[in-house]
């Protein structure tokens, strides 16, 4: 057996580049496809502290949906959703995106009103959405147990069948490929430590392996963009929490769609391999520990087995956390800063791996023209001050 | 799963209490601009390392109290 080849360089860096991306997971890297592909920047380097895709690129549940209340969330998570579509042809890679659908289950009356709301302004807003019955729901999904007297009765649910998940390291692996083949320099073991800011505008960024001057600098360091802000005098209304996700043992295929409950706060899908894939809600407090607490995953496996009974003796194989950057109305804040020069691509929190496609085209797009893509700019940074929130607690806050 | 210490009832399982978030955050004082609003409503630090922040004891003696904690670690100190 032959080693397979390297899909990427792994080069040192260089004294300048036109635009310098500070974080190399998917929306860093998508950002660096979209910057040589859309645009025809090419002098870019892509700088991550870990190893390529090693965070929350590597650690999420890989839900892709677009059915996001409002007109602003609809209209970026459904480019993205569009972008997913032909993403494996655009990338030439087997992405493994599958459009298996994605049920939101309603327990309570509160969920159906609201799930019934978030299909009509989903359809309104062009996003495929359908609203199913209890009966209807155990067509869908035979193995979730609908009957009146369970724990957490399902009343009904909406329906998104274009959604689905994806494999997050062929993503990762196909991006990079990409923006390597454009001359992007894809660099490793490489830390942002500080900017240098001359007249309000940033010239360089310092590194663990020294001092790299750039054109344009732009955050996509998702749960760490709290500390890169700080570091250029910036404030960030974003706070980072772990939130943790599952994997059980191998399965017969069993689950062939994805299955969320907002109310009990889990998620629920099988992988290709054969694993269920399982998520909570974040743990409550700050944290930069990439850990959470077993009582989140408690929590999480009682309201799992409620709902499906059938997974009572399957055996968990492992549990792990992320970092997320959670902000104040579950929406993304994408766009310039008070710094010239320097671009912010946050706030996802726990749901930005279906976007990482739509960011990083709206992004590349914000940095090649210093204004925001139309898609980006009811998301830019003034929302909190002028009070044009984008509240997406009710299709974002638990539901990935 | 962390142990904080409540000042009424010693050292409990962190699933007791309920998170408050940052500690110590003043409302603003007399005239404020926009932007000062903002920060008061929706900015909160976030740093990489220690924290002072608030816990309710939600389901015991319904106090809040102020933990110093660092938020690499999770270990937890008196606030100084
Ligand atoms: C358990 C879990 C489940 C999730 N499930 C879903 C889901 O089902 N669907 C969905 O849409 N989303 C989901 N998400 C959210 C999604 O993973 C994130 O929103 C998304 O991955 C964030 O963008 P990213 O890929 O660029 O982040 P990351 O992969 O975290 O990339 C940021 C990179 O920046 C690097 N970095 C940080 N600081 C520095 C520095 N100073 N210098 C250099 N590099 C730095 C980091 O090392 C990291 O690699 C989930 C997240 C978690 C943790
Ligand atoms: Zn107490």
């Amino acid at each position: 057996m032959t080693h397979p080849d390297f899909l990427w360089r792994n080069p040192d860096p260089r004294p300048a580049y036109d635009v310098v991306i500070v974080g190399g997971g998917g929306h860093g890297l998508a950002t660096a496809h979209y910057l040589a592909n859309n645009h025809g920047i090419t002098n870019v380097a892509v700088l991550e502290r870990g190893w390529l895709a090693g965070g929350n690129m590597a650690r999420n549940t890989t839900i892709i949906r677009s059915n996001y209340l409002w007109d602003e969330s609809a209209a970026i998570y459904e480019h993205s959703l569009k972008l997913w579509e032909g993403l494996s042809a655009e990338l030439d890679y087997d992405l493994q995106f599958s459009q298996r659908g994605v049920l939101n289950l309603a327990h309570n009356l509160g969920d159906v009103r609201e799930g019934r709301r978030r299909v009509n302004a989903n359809r309104l807003n062009g996003v495929d959405a359908e609203w199913l019955g209890p009966e209807e729901v155990k067509k869908f999904c035979p193995v979730v147990n609908v009957s009146g007297s369970a724990r957490y009765p399902v009343m009904g649910a909406t329906l998104q069948r274009r959604g689905g998940i994806a494999k997050h390291d062929h993503v990762a692996w196909a991006l990079a490929r990409s923006a390597d083949g454009h001359g992007v320099d894809l660099i490793q073991g490489c830390e942002v430590t500080g900017f240098e800011i001359t007249s309000n505008r940033v010239v360089a960024v310092r590194t663990s392996r020294g001092r790299i001057a750039a054109g344009k600098v732009a955050l996509a360091a998702a749960g760490h963009t709290s500390v890169l802000a700080a570091q250029a005098g910036l404030r960030l209304p974003l706070q980072s929490h772990p939130l943790q996700a599952l994997v059980s043992e191998l399965l017969e295929p069993v689950l062939d769609c994805v299955v969320m409950s907002n109310a009990v706060h889990v998620y629920v899908s099988q992988a290709h391999k054969g694993e269920l894939v399982m998520g909570a809600g974040i743990d409550a407090y700050n944290s930069y520990g990439q850990r959470g607490g077993v009582h989140v995953i408690e929590a999480q496996m009682a309201a799992a087995l409620e709902l499906f009974p059938i997974f009572s003796r399957v055996r968990v194989l492992r549990t792990w956390a992320g970092i997320v950057d959670v902000s104040p109305d579950a929406s993304p804040i994408i766009g310039r800063t008070p710094v010239d020069g320097l671009y912010v691509n946050a706030g996802w929190g726990t749901g930005g791996f279906k976007a990482t496609p739509g960011s990083g085209w709206v992004y590349a797009d914000t940095i090649a023209h210093d204004r925001p893509h139309p898609l980006a700019e009811p998301f830019a940074l003034e929302r909190f001050t002028t009070g044009a929130l984008i509240d997406e607690h009710g299709a974002a806050a638990v539901a990935h | 799963m962390l142990l904080l210490d409540c000042p009424h009832c010693g050292p409990r399982d962190e699933n007791e209490f309920h998170y408050g978030g940052q500690a110590g955050v003043p409302y603003p004082a007399g005239e404020t601009t926009d932007e000062e609003w903002a920060a008061y409503v929706f900015v909160r630090d976030n740093p990489k390392g220690w924290f002072r922040e608030r816990w309710f004891h939600v389901h015991g003696c319904r106090t809040w109290f102020t933990v110093e904690r660092h938020t690499v670690t999770h270990e937890i100190r008196k606030p100084g």
